[in-house]
Order: structure tokens, then sequence, then C-alpha cells
């Protein structure tokens, strides 16, 4: 068993009664299970808590829905997960906030958290009532991929959440310098006649984003870090003392911009795929702690939408059932302890997230993780629950599988 | 990593792109075509070779003389040619691209000559076609985006080898808006595969692409040093558009800078050779006097293209 | 079969051109395929009395073998210096086969013109017709097994040879 936020790896029993847990190690007293779970060979850990995942609820039922999503969620050991709000319509609206936490919380599996847009309609021009979205149950607020050139408006939009102690979220990309682009910047983007996005549309967005947090005292979260230099700036300004955080997703930790091959349009993501040598800063920025998480950035997109030449190929990957056996997978080659990954995707999370969970000591809620880090599987369209079969990893195997899934002391997933 | 151009038996399957094609097959390539020029000189210029065989020339991006050499190409083959312009048909009513296709491959398509204005669209199709069982149909890439042009790079390559003959001991300069140039690409490729040890790109920052000396080039933004000692000039097309992406301000001032003049080109070799893929902008990156002068090889490039296509075409119908 | 046993080619040649000597046009084009044939047409026309103009074909795009076994890799230029209408025309190969390289090279001679005749004259006929084919002029005949190649092959010095090898390795004539 490994709770990466109590220092806890070793042998143990978890014992689970009336949906928290109840105790670790040794069965509290006169205690009678209902059932017991072989974990023999397994790891036992806190659910995975997915700081961005795309449900596609409201207005997008053909890509995916919240039952095929949720069960993916759960399928990958994902106990809570954040979406964001680039919905349709987007998450501007409380009543569009509570339906969703309803129709979440009604189908019983993982925990939603939603993140409210910051502005309305993610247009960039008027904030949101962040007041009212709080209320009805966002954790922080974002522009998803949308653009907010306008920097006044972000001036403000931070001010006001800074006020109110709201956390917001910003992805750091010119948008200016974005615009047409499709691939990195680089020897590849030029190989392939690809539109490009320079590195530096990530460091001029992220000085500009620094420069108004400690102007306004935002609690601001770079979501999906992509570039070496990204990285420096964070640990500098980590190192300032600025209240930032950040993360990368799990495809940046693995792939670069070679990756794209052939125009593989499974490699179309945002930000885009990097070089060798972004991917290495990325890698060495989680275990020095300068990037503190790990998320799937779960994206499930539809089979025309990708069957398209790349530039016009809708960017995404569907990451929910992958999130687990790729940050097993980056443990291994950078010889990390398990419980020292684990931390990525369970303590960190839930501490961005400002959520208490992510750990399993007794009065936590019984959300847990099982898994065998061991089953070899073959990452195949019928292999996965989420209805986004978009992924660059079709094909090859991985090791690492879900055996138990358990949200509030109940398995909603057996595998 | 696999060439999806080849087949299993290391035969040319499609032709996507000259990067990475084995020089051996460029050779042949350009070795076929030397017949194929002389057809032209006869009264019945057509050989059997594709009889019976339906070529579509699939043009996403209009453009009348690529589609024509390619029809002519074909037709001088025996094939049969069907002209789709998709612009104005299914797409445009929101059909995807395989969609197209595979409504194509029902008429018993044998061949696609495809033209589009993404790159990586002709790998797209000829995935498509191996992942639906449907190997026997070929792809040549007529253009796509700003990734390759092959067939213009071949019959490039075909012109300099007809007045240059070794590729070994040149210097060839290519000039102008290399960036979104996929004529540009696929010489380049083709030149550094055929051992040319000096190429050059010549243009202003905003035109040529990140890393591209990672292509193999040497790069020059004056082009008085870029033209000194070249046996070859290959000017390319510059669009209008680019003065409007702040790219460029204007075309008076690309010519002054990066306009090929007679003055301009006595910095190269005595007998070089003046190329450009067409259609020209006369006095945006050419002057008349060079264009129509006795370095100009543009005219036969057109004769040479037709044959390059020939050679293309009978190739890949036969494997 | 083997090399020993195969006639002279020198010595088969000068039959070749005694017969054609007083039977060929006197403005008859002697037109070769590649390669023997070029080699054995240049010859012909140095060997019969008066003028007789050489031509080269490569039957490569004419070929009914091209869906299964795809272009030849070495292809050369058909090289005609005169007018095809109105010519009395030898075609001049060195083996007679199954007679399909004959039938492509008068298909793309059609496509030049209309000639007044074709005459064909070969080195060697070895039989084995798949095509009601004839030559007009033969070397000399020879039966030789399917698994067999009759090749012609001229030195440096000029002197042509003939020499036998495993067939595929040299396509069928």
């Amino acid at each position: 068993m490994i709770d990466p936020r109590h220092g806890f790896d070793r042998k143990a029993s978890l014992y689970v009664a009336a949906g928290k847990v109840a105790a670790v190690g040794e069965a509290p007293g006169g205690w009678h299970a209902n059932r017991v779970l072989d974990a023999a060979g397994l790891v036992v850990c806190p659910g995975l808590i997915d700081s961005s995942a795309r449900l596609r609820e409201p207005g997008f039922e053909y890509k995916a829905t919240l039952e095929s999503e949720l069960a993916a969620a759960v399928a990958g050991g994902v106990t809570s997960l954040a979406c964001p709000p680039d919905t349709d319509p987007p998450l501007d609206e409380p009543g569009l906030v509570q339906m969703l936490k309803h129709r979440a919380r009604s189908l019983n599996q993982a925990h939603v958290y939603p993140i409210g847009a910051l502005t309305v309609g993610l247009k960039g021009d008027t904030i949101t009532e962040m007041g009212e979205l709080t209320e009805a149950g966002c954790i922080a607020f974002s522009q998803a991929d949308a653009a907010l050139a306008d920097t006044q408006v972000l001036l403000r939009a931070l001010q006001y959440a800074a006020t109110f102690g709201y956390r917001v979220w910003l992805r750091p990309q010119d948008v200016h310098l974005a615009r047409g682009g499709v691939a990195h910047d680089g020897e590849v983007a030029t190989r392939l006649g690809l539109p490009a996005i320079p590195g530096f549309a990530e460091t001029i967005a992220l000085d500009a984003i620094f420069e108004l947090v400690r102007a306004t005292g935002v609690h601001v979260h770079l979501a999906r870090l992509s570039t070496h230099d990204g990285v420096a700036r964070m640990r500098a300004a980590k190192k300032a003392g600025l209240p930032v955080t950040c993360d990368v997703a799990i495809h940046h930790v693995h792939l670069c911009d070679v990756d794209i091959g052939w125009f593989n349009a499974h490699c179309h993501l945002v930000p885009p795929l990097r070089g060798t040598r972004d991917r290495a800063a990325l890698r060495a920025g989680l275990v020095d702690g300068t990037v503190d998480l790990i998320c799937s950035d779960h994206t499930p997109v539809d089979d025309d939408a990708k069957q398209l030449p790349f530039a016009e190929a809708e960017p995404g990957a569907t990451a929910l059932e992958l999130l687990l056996p790729l940050t097993l997978q980056w443990a291994k080659e950078e010889k990390l302890p398990l419980s020292a990954a684990l931390d990525r995707i369970t303590a960190a999370p839930a501490r961005v997230l400002g959520l208490d969970a992510g750990h399993l000591a007794p009065g936590a809620d019984a959300d847990v993780c099982v898994f065998d880090p061991d089953l070899h599987w073959v990452v195949a369209p019928s292999a996965l629950r989420s209805q986004g079969k978009n992924t660059p990893f079709l094909g090859l195997e991985l090791s690492g599988k879900v055996r138990y899934t358990l949200v509030g002391g109940q398995v909603v997933h057996e595998g | 990593m696999h060439n999806p151009q080849l087949n299993a038996d290391g035969e040319l399957q499609h032709l996507l792109t000259l990067e990475g094609l084995p020089a051996e097959i460029i050779g042949r390539i350009l070795d076929t075509a030397v017949p194929f020029v002389s057809i032209a000189e006869r009264d019945v210029k057509k050989v059997p070779l594709l009889r019976g065989k339906a070529v579509f020339n699939l043009f996403f991006e209009n453009s009348t003389r690529t589609r024509t050499t390619f029809e002519i190409a074909a037709k001088r083959l025996s094939a049969d040619v069907i002209n789709l312009n998709i612009g104005v048909s299914s797409t445009a009513k929101g059909e995807t691209l395989l969609d197209t296709i595979d409504n194509l491959v029902a008429m018993n398509a044998d061949m696609f000559i495809v033209r589009h204005g993404q790159s990586g669209a002709p790998h797209l199709i000829a995935q498509h076609l191996s992942a639906t069982n449907r190997s026997h149909i070929h792809v040549v890439n007529a253009g796509d985006g700003r990734h390759g042009h092959p067939t213009q790079g071949l019959l490039d390559l075909f012109t300099i080898r007809h007045y240059k003959r070794y590729f070994r001991e040149l210097t060839v300069a290519i000039v102008g808006d290399v960036l979104h140039s996929r004529v540009a690409r696929s010489l380049i490729h083709g030149l550094t595969t055929l051992g040319t040890p000096e190429v050059r790109v010549i243009g202003p920052q905003t035109l040529l692409p990140t890393a591209v000396e990672a292509l193999g080039v040497h790069v020059f933004h004056d082009m008085r040093q870029g033209l000194a000692g070249c046996d070859v000039v290959v000017m390319l097309r510059l669009q209008s558009e680019r003065m409007k992406g702040s790219l460029l301000p204007s075309a008076g001032e690309f010519f002054k800078h990066y306009g090929l003049t007679v003055e301009k080109l006595k910095l190269a070799k005595p007998d070089a050779i003046v190329m450009h893929p067409g259609p020209m902008n006369r006095g945006v990156e050419i002057d008349s006097a060079v264009a129509d002068g006795t370095h100009s090889v543009i005219l036969p490039q057109v004769t040479f293209g037709i044959a390059v296509r020939m050679a293309v075409m009978s190739i890949l119908a036969g494997n | 079969m083997t090399t020993g046993s195969l006639p002279d080619a020198e010595i088969t040649l000068g039959r070749l051109a005694e017969k054609m000597r007083d039977a060929v046009a006197f403005d008859a084009k002697l037109i070769g395929i590649y390669s023997g044939g070029a080699w054995l047409a240049e010859r012909l026309a140095d060997m019969l009395d008066g003028e007789h103009p050489v031509g080269y074909i490569d039957v490569s795009f004419y070929r009914d073998d091209y869906a299964q076994k795809g272009l030849r890799a070495k292809l050369a230029t058909t090289t005609l210096p005169f007018e095809v209408p109105g010519s009395r025309i030898v075609l001049v190969d060195d083996v007679l086969y199954t007679g399909r390289s004959v039938r492509a090279a008068i298909n793309e001679l059609f496509d030049y013109g209309r000639p007044d005749s074709i005459e064909l004259a070969v080195l060697i006929d070895r039989g084995g017709r798949e095509l009601p084919i004839e030559a007009t002029y033969v070397g000399a005949r020879l039966a030789v097994a399917r698994d067999l190649s009759i090749v012609l092959q001229r030195h440096l010095d000029g002197r042509l040879e003939l020499s036998v090898e495993p067939a595929g390795s040299v396509a069928g004539a």
C-alpha cells in the first residue's frame, strides 16, 4: 500500500467502512468485512486525481458522454477529476455547472470538479460571476485553450479572483505567436511543412502572467507546460515565492515532435509536442518538483475529426485510462520510487485543486485505486472504455492495469 | 521508421515525398524519363503502358498548369484520365477527404494524383488505402501544403542533370520564399540525397523556416554572396499573400534584395542555369531579361516535367 | 546444352548476311532491337551492299508483360533517324523465341507511321513460339530447353559471342 502524502509505502491492509478509510494496517476492533478484495501482488494507492479531463458534456455528446468518460475514468483508477470549461455552452453560468455536477453525481462514478469559465463565453471580454460559479461548485477559473489577448482584461480578471481567493488556471501561450500553428517550431515542422508555434510563445506568455501574479497576488496554476525555458521560468518564479503551480500532460512526458512521424494526427496536441530538450526539461522538472503534477489532458475526439490532414485534425488525445500506466512507465525510466511518481497523480493534484483527497489516512474518503503494476496490455480501441479512441499510443503494449476502483467506499470498477 | 512509399519488396508504391527516397529509386525515375522525352517528339506521342487504367486527378487546390501536365502525361501513357476539381464539388458539401477517396475507389480508380492545401494529405490517403486493403491503388503527391512537390523536385533534378551531368560537383542556390515552398523542400531533399555538396537557400529571415540548416543547406541573407560561384540558380515564386502577412513590405523591396537580374546573375558561374517552377512573377522574383535569356532553362523544365511524370506513373503502375 | 555446343556467333552472322544480301530491298532500313539486335543491325549495315540506315528500338513501353513484371529497370531510347512511313524495314533481333518482343516492336513501329513492309532478320531461331511470328532471314536454328536463355554478348573489340544462361536472368524474347 502506497500513500505518498503520508510517506506510507509498505505491505498493509486497508479497512474501509461507511465510505471512509476506517483503518490502515490493523483491523479496527470488532471488524467484520462484507467483502474482501485480495490485493496480493497488487498496489493499493489513493484514487488518482486528474486535473484535466474533458467529459464533452454539455454540447459535444457525439464525441463522448459523462457515462462513457466517467466509466473510463474509474477504469483508469481516477476517482476525482477536474474538467475544463470549454463545453458548449461554456461553463460560464451557475445553472450549467449545477446540472453537470448533478449529472455526474447521479452516475456514482468519479467525483467531478468543474473549472468555471474566467470570461463570459470564454470570449475574453467580460469576467464571469465567479462568486456564483464557486457556489455552484467550480473549484477554479480558466480560459481553457481560448485566447485572452487583452492583457487589461486579464489583469482585471486576476485582480477580481485575487480579491476573493479564487484560483485561476491559465495556459501560457501567446495567442498571436501561436496563430495558425499546429506543431512545434523546429526541424520536424520545417521538414513536414507544418505551420509552427515557437517555444517563446509559451515563455512570453509566462513572463506576462508572472508579472500579473506579482501585481495581484492571485494564485495561478499554469496548465500544460511544454518548453525547456518554460520550466526554467517556473523554477525561478517559485524560487521568488510567487503563488504559482503548474502541470504537464502525460503525453509531453513521453513524446516529442519526432513522434509525429509521417503526419500522425494522434500526435496533434495542444500545446504541441516539442523537442527532445523540452521533454527532458519537463521530466527533470517533475522530479525536482518544479512541475507539480501530471494530468491526462483527456480529450476524446471522434474518428472523423482525426482522420484528416494533420493541421485540420482536431487536437487532443484520449488518456484517462493511460494516465496510470504511462506514469508508471515514466517512474521506471527515471528509476523513481513508486511513491514519488504516484504523488504526482494523487497528493499533488489534490493540493493544487484544494481538495482533501488523494490520501488514505483514517477518516479520509475511501477513494482507492488497486492496480497490478506488472499486468501488460495492448492499447487497442476495444480495450478503452472512453468513446475517444484517439491516442498516439495505439498498438503499444503498456504495463499497469487497474483491478479495482473504489469511490466513497463502493467498488465502481472491477477489471 | 517504415517508409510508407515503398512496398514490402522495397519497390515504389506511392510517390509522396523525396525525403527518405533512396538515391537508386530517384536515379531510376530520372533514367526512365529519358526515353519519354523523345516520345514527345514523335507524331504519335502515346505508349500503351497504362491502357485500361483509370487515373484520377484530385485537385483540392486549383492549379491548371500542374493538372494539365499530369493529364497530358497520363494520356500519353494511354490511361483514362478523370479530372476532379474538388473545391466545387463534394467537399464543399461537407464530404470528408477519405469519403471522397472511398467513393472514387468504388469507381475503380487505379491511381490518384493528389494536390491538397494541407501538408500530409497524400500520406493520409495512402495510409487509408493500405488500412482498407487497397494497396494496389497508387498515390502521387502533386503538392501538399508546404510539405512537398516530389514530381517538381524530380523534374528539377532531371533538368539539372540534363545540363550539368554530375550532382557531386555542383553548387545550387534556391532563392525566395523557402518557408512556404513545397518545391524548395522537395528539391533540397533530392539534391542532398544525390550528393550535391553545396545547397544554398537565399532569402530574408521572414521567409526561411526555423532550423532549415538541419535539411543540409547553407543559409544566405545576402543574395550577392549566396550567388557567388553557383552552377544552378532556382528562383521560387513569391505569392502576393506574403505581403499581407507582414512577412515582406512590398514586391518592390523584395525584388531589390532578392530579385534575379542580369547584373546579379554575373556573380554565378558563366555557364550557370536559371530555373523557376512557374508561374513566374516577372519583375518580382525575376527580371524578364533573365527569364528570357540564354541562362534560362525554364521552358525545357516544362517539357521535362511531362516526361518525368510519365516515368513516375509508369514505374508505379508496374509495381 | 552448354556454351560449347552453341554455334559461333560471327560465323552465324556471316551466314545471315549471305541470306540477306540478294534478298533485302536496296533501300531497306535496318532497325535493331536493343541491345543484341542493335549490335547486329550495325554489323549487317556494313556487311550488306548499298546504303542501309540503322535505327534502334527499345520495346520496353510496348511489352505485354508490364502488368506482371512492371517496367524494366534499364531503358534505352528508341532512335529512328529516318521516316517510318513509306519505308521498307528489316527488324533485327538476336534470338527469336516466343515472338513477343517482335510483336511489341511492330506495334511500336506503327506508332511512328505506316511502313511499306517489315521483314524480320534474326541470328538464332530457337523455336518455342507463342505468337504467329516468323523470321524472314534466320542465321541458325537451335532447340533449347525452356529453362535456358541464349544470350548475345559484344566484346570490347566488337566481336560477338553467344552463350547460355539460366532463364530468368535475361528477359525472354
